[in-house]
């Protein structure tokens, strides 16, 4: 705790070490800037855009920006919180989200990020794109009509030598994100599970496993998405 | 076939970095990326077989399927549709007897679209097996299907002449032209090259030299207008191993084809602006990045190089200055428009999908490699060469305050003289349409897709950073031209296809926009929609980088200055309507069940 920097959160005092990115030093602050994509510990690359703020006038993610000394973040206005949620809205429309059929209900981290936004209706239309499910893998299903993207699986799950078992094809609208079928073929138990995990979503589900935690009693089923980050 | 792998893999040294150029050359070699061909190169690279994979599907020239022994790519800019591309698409489907997106049966013709090739002064164009054809008549076409099917060399599928200035030289022999129509201090002729390297350099230290572009004001060519002289001096002092230095010839905007130009006609003078950077930023190192729809210019840019190598201005201690060596790498692309935005770029160099980096850190930190990198667009090294050699106070005289010195506009579209226009930056676009001999204009499209389409009543509006900022892209629209079916859409189409797709709002809201957009085309809309475009438009703004953040600018730039384009497509009885259409849309359902919906039309 050595380069203590002061800093400001929608006008509130912060103090955090010089060099952390801004959520991590929000969240030492009590403060919650939602995110999907990020994950402590991982190399960041912001993808879902959900963690914007704005500071001197410029929209930034700050999963990404290291906080720096006397930064004023603006974090919870009502343009940035509606962003936050036409975000939200824009994944639910783009992809395939039936909820109550869903192995990650309650532990989705989208899904419980449209309940804290309130997500009644998304206001943009759905396109119902057709998306492929892939079954392939002894192990695991790659249901792409769940995935947001966020490139989670792709930075983590890696096999000894440091190949990804998860990759991107094609680009923009039409990208997704695909298992290695070779190494989809011989993943084992553990690294399923960590796959499945670390997803935010239900794009990837451990094969012959269901409910073991009964709908109800899920990780967001008690308590809002971001309840951890208090002071 | 494993062999021919083996080889070119191991001509790049097994460097998972050169990844681009060893697809290129399989590509090239093979007509495409085989599965075999993919299995090899992974274990060779110690690269998983998805992780190359990843790579191949995001560049539009590379592939895993043949595209032909001859492949076409048929530039689809807006301005190719103005001279006739439907024409020559139709007379390429009928000689060749496939729709585009197919390679006949036989595998020798493969029928391909392809975003603006930078040859807007020049359409209807389109690429074969990397030769560019412009100026096509559905007569051409035929003539050249006929001689593809008789197995002709490419050689013979030509009955043009070449074209003008240097693009008859022997390296280049290519019909294009370069249409150079207004001369300033890049394009004239009165600077010999290298005299910069030879008598400027000795006397000036590197600070010099950048305190020389940092007075001179000049700020980028390639359309962010960042101040170079800055950007050159950050990266003099960030710390690295190496300090490198990149040209960027993406020119990906459409409508923009004046880097074509300047390297075609004065690649020398970009050389040696890059040779002059990487004294000042004390960088050996430089790399011209160009797109790979300008391959056809390999060979000539190459024997450039060489002969200057040769004439002692690139190599090792340079003009005798001690430790100034430099010399320049060419790295082609493979059909990328955000490869231009310059960390997508990076990545590209690296051997990776285009897709762009978090900032901070900028390049002038951590860029190629990890190394402090300086990026620059081809014109802005052209430029730097001037400045250096005549002072940046000289250079001031030209332009206004804010904007020093000369633009190199690429106009085309309607106008009597489509081609480069070197001007004085402060030229109004009054001006701009009567030098090119534009009538009974309707619209002008400045800076390319990402920019705006302005009415003539703000033709009196000046080309600069701080009115109508623009990279050189001039697209004018006469008054026959429908502009949302014909310009704004294609645009809007021009993004969705060339996102990246890291983003969840580039990805998504492009597409959210254009659907809406249709709609109202389709003669569903409703006042409410505008009123979403223009909000729904806001939700790109927290897009990573510059191509999300003005992607929907077609839209909005045109709903502000040609809203009653817009207004005369609402339904006026109606206040709601979702667009969606209920017996279209149980019709395969109804196929499917073998039965006959009842509509309630009442
Ligand atoms: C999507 C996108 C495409 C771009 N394409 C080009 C390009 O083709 N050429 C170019 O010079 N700059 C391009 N740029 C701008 C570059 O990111 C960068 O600002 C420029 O190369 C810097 O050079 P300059 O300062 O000399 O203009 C593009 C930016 C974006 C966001
Ligand atoms: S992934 Fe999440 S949001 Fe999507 S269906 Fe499953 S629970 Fe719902
Ligand atoms: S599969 Fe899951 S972890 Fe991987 S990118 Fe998609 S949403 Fe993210
Ligand atoms: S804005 Fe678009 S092109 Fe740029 S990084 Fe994001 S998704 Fe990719
Ligand atoms: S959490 Fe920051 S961009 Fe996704
Ligand atoms: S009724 Fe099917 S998911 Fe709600």
């Amino acid at each position: 705790m050595s380069d203590l920097i002061k800093f400001k959160i929608d006008g509130k005092d912060c103090m955090a070490e010089a060099g952390k990115y801004i959520v991590d030093a929000a969240a030492d602050n009590g403060i919650y800037i939602p995110t999907l994509c990020n994950m402590k510990g991982v190399q960041p690359k912001g993808a879902c855009r959900i963690c914007s703020v704005r500071i001197n006038g410029r929209l930034m993610t700050s999963c990404t920006t290291p906080v720096t000394d006397g930064m004023e973040i603006e974090s919870d206005s009502a343009e940035i919180q509606d962003l936050r949620k036409s975000i939200i809205e824009l994944l639910f429309v783009s992809g395939n989200h039936f909820c109550p059929a869903c192995e990650k209900s309650g532990s989705c981290e989208l899904q419980a990020l449209a309940y804290r936004y309130q997500m009644m209706v998304p206001r943009f239309p759905y396109e119902f794109p057709l998306k492929r499910v892939d079954a392939s893998s002894p192990r695991i299903i790659k249901d792409q009509n769940r995935c947001i993207f966020c490139k989670r699986c792709i930075k983590t799950i890696k096999d000894e030598k440091g190949r990804s078992y998860f990759v991107f094809r094609n680009r923009g609208h039409k990208l997704e994100v695909v298992l290695d079928e070779t190494m989809g073929k011989t993943m084992d138990e553990a690294t399923a599970k960590l796959a499945m995990e670390n997803c935010p979503v239900g794009s990837i589900l451990v094969k012959e496993r269901g409910f073991e935690i009964p709908i109800g009693k899920r990780k967001f089923d008690k308590e809002p998405i971001g309840s951890d980050i208090k002071l | 076939m494993e062999n021919t792998i083996k080889q070119i893999v191991e001509k790049y040294n097994s460097n998972r970095m050169r990844l681009m150029d060893i697809l290129i050359d399989i590509q090239e070699s093979e007509g495409y990326i085989s599965r075999d061909a993919i299995t090899t190169m992974a274990a060779m690279l110690d690269m998983s077989q998805a992780d190359v994979e990843q790579t191949i599907s995001f560049y539009h020239f590379f592939s895993t399927k043949p595209r032909g022994k001859y492949t076409v790519y048929l530039n689809n800019s807006p301005v190719a549709y103005m001279f006739g591309r439907e024409a020559i698409k139709e007379a390429f489907e009928k000689s060749a007897g496939i729709p585009f997106g197919q390679v006949t049966d036989d595998g020798l013709i493969g029928l391909f679209d392809t975003a603006c090739i930078g040859m807007n002064d020049q359409e209807p164009a389109a690429i074969i097996n990397n030769v560019v054809f412009t100026r096509l008549t559905p007569y051409r076409v035929r003539e050249i299907v006929k001689m593809m099917k008789e197995g002709k060399p490419m050689e013979e599928l030509r009955k043009e002449s070449f074209g003008d200035g240097k693009n008859n030289l022997p390296s280049l022999r290519s019909m294009v032209s370069s249409n150079i129509r207004r001369k300033g201090m890049i394009l004239s002729d009165d600077y010999k090259y290298g005299t910069v390297i030879k008598e400027k350099l000795p006397t000036m230290s590197p600070e010099n030299v950048i305190a020389e572009m940092k007075h001179s004001s000049i700020r980028g060519r390639g359309g962010a207008g960042f101040p170079t002289g800055l950007k050159w001096e950050f990266c003099r002092r960030a710390k690295g191993e190496k300090h490198y230095v990149i040209c960027n010839a993406d020119e990906g905007e459409p409508g923009t084809f004046k880097d074509r130009v300047i390297l075609t006609e004065k690649p020398e003078l970009v050389f040696e602006g890059m040779a002059l950077a990487g004294y000042a930023i004390g960088g050996d190192e430089g790399v011209l990045y160009i797109r790979y729809e300008y391959r056809y210019m390999k060979n000539y840019l190459e024997e450039v190089l060489e002969k200057m190598r040769n004439e002692g201005l690139l190599g090792e201690n340079i003009s005798g200055i001690e430790g100034f060596n430099f010399d320049i790498r060419i790295q082609f692309g493979a059909g990328a428009y955000v490869c231009g935005e310059e960390s997508a770029l990076l990545e590209s160099l690296e051997g990776k999908r285009g897709e762009p980096r978090d900032k901070p850190p900028f390049p002038v930190e951590k860029g190629y490699l990890g190394n402090p990198t300086i990026i620059n667009n081809v014109e802005t090294f052209a430029t730097a060469v001037r400045i250096v050699q005549n002072g940046g106070e000289w250079f001031t005289q030209f332009g206004t305050d804010d904007s020093t010195g000369t633009k190199i506009l690429s106009i085309s579209g309607d106008c009597m003289f489509p081609g480069v226009y070197e001007v004085n930056w402060g030229f109004n676009v009054e001006d701009m349409l009567d030098m090119v001999g534009a009538y009974d204009v309707q619209a002008v499209q400045v800076g390319g897709p990402s920019g705006t389409l302005i009415g003539p009543d703000e033709f009196h509006r000046t080309l600069g950073y701080s009115d109508l900022s623009t990279g050189g892209s001039m697209m004018i629209f006469g008054k026959q031209r429908n502009l949302l079916k014909d310009v704004v859409v294609n645009f809007m189409e021009f993004f969705i296809d060339e996102s990246c797709g890291s983003c969840s709002t580039c990805r998504n809201m492009t597409q959210v926009m254009n659907n809406k957009l249709k709609k109202i085309l389709a003669g569903k809309g409703v006042a409410k929609d505008l009123k979403d475009l223009k909000e729904w438009s806001k939700v790109l703004n927290p897009s990573r980088c510059g191509l999300g953040q003005t992607a929907a600018n077609p839209i909005v730039s045109s709903l502000k200055n040609f809203r009653h384009l817009y207004e005369e497509l609402l339904q006026k009885d109606k206040d709601f309507d979702e667009g969606f259409d209920l017996e279209s849309s149980v019709q395969a359902s109804c196929n499917y069940v073998g039965r006959v919906p009842v509509f309630n039309h009442h």
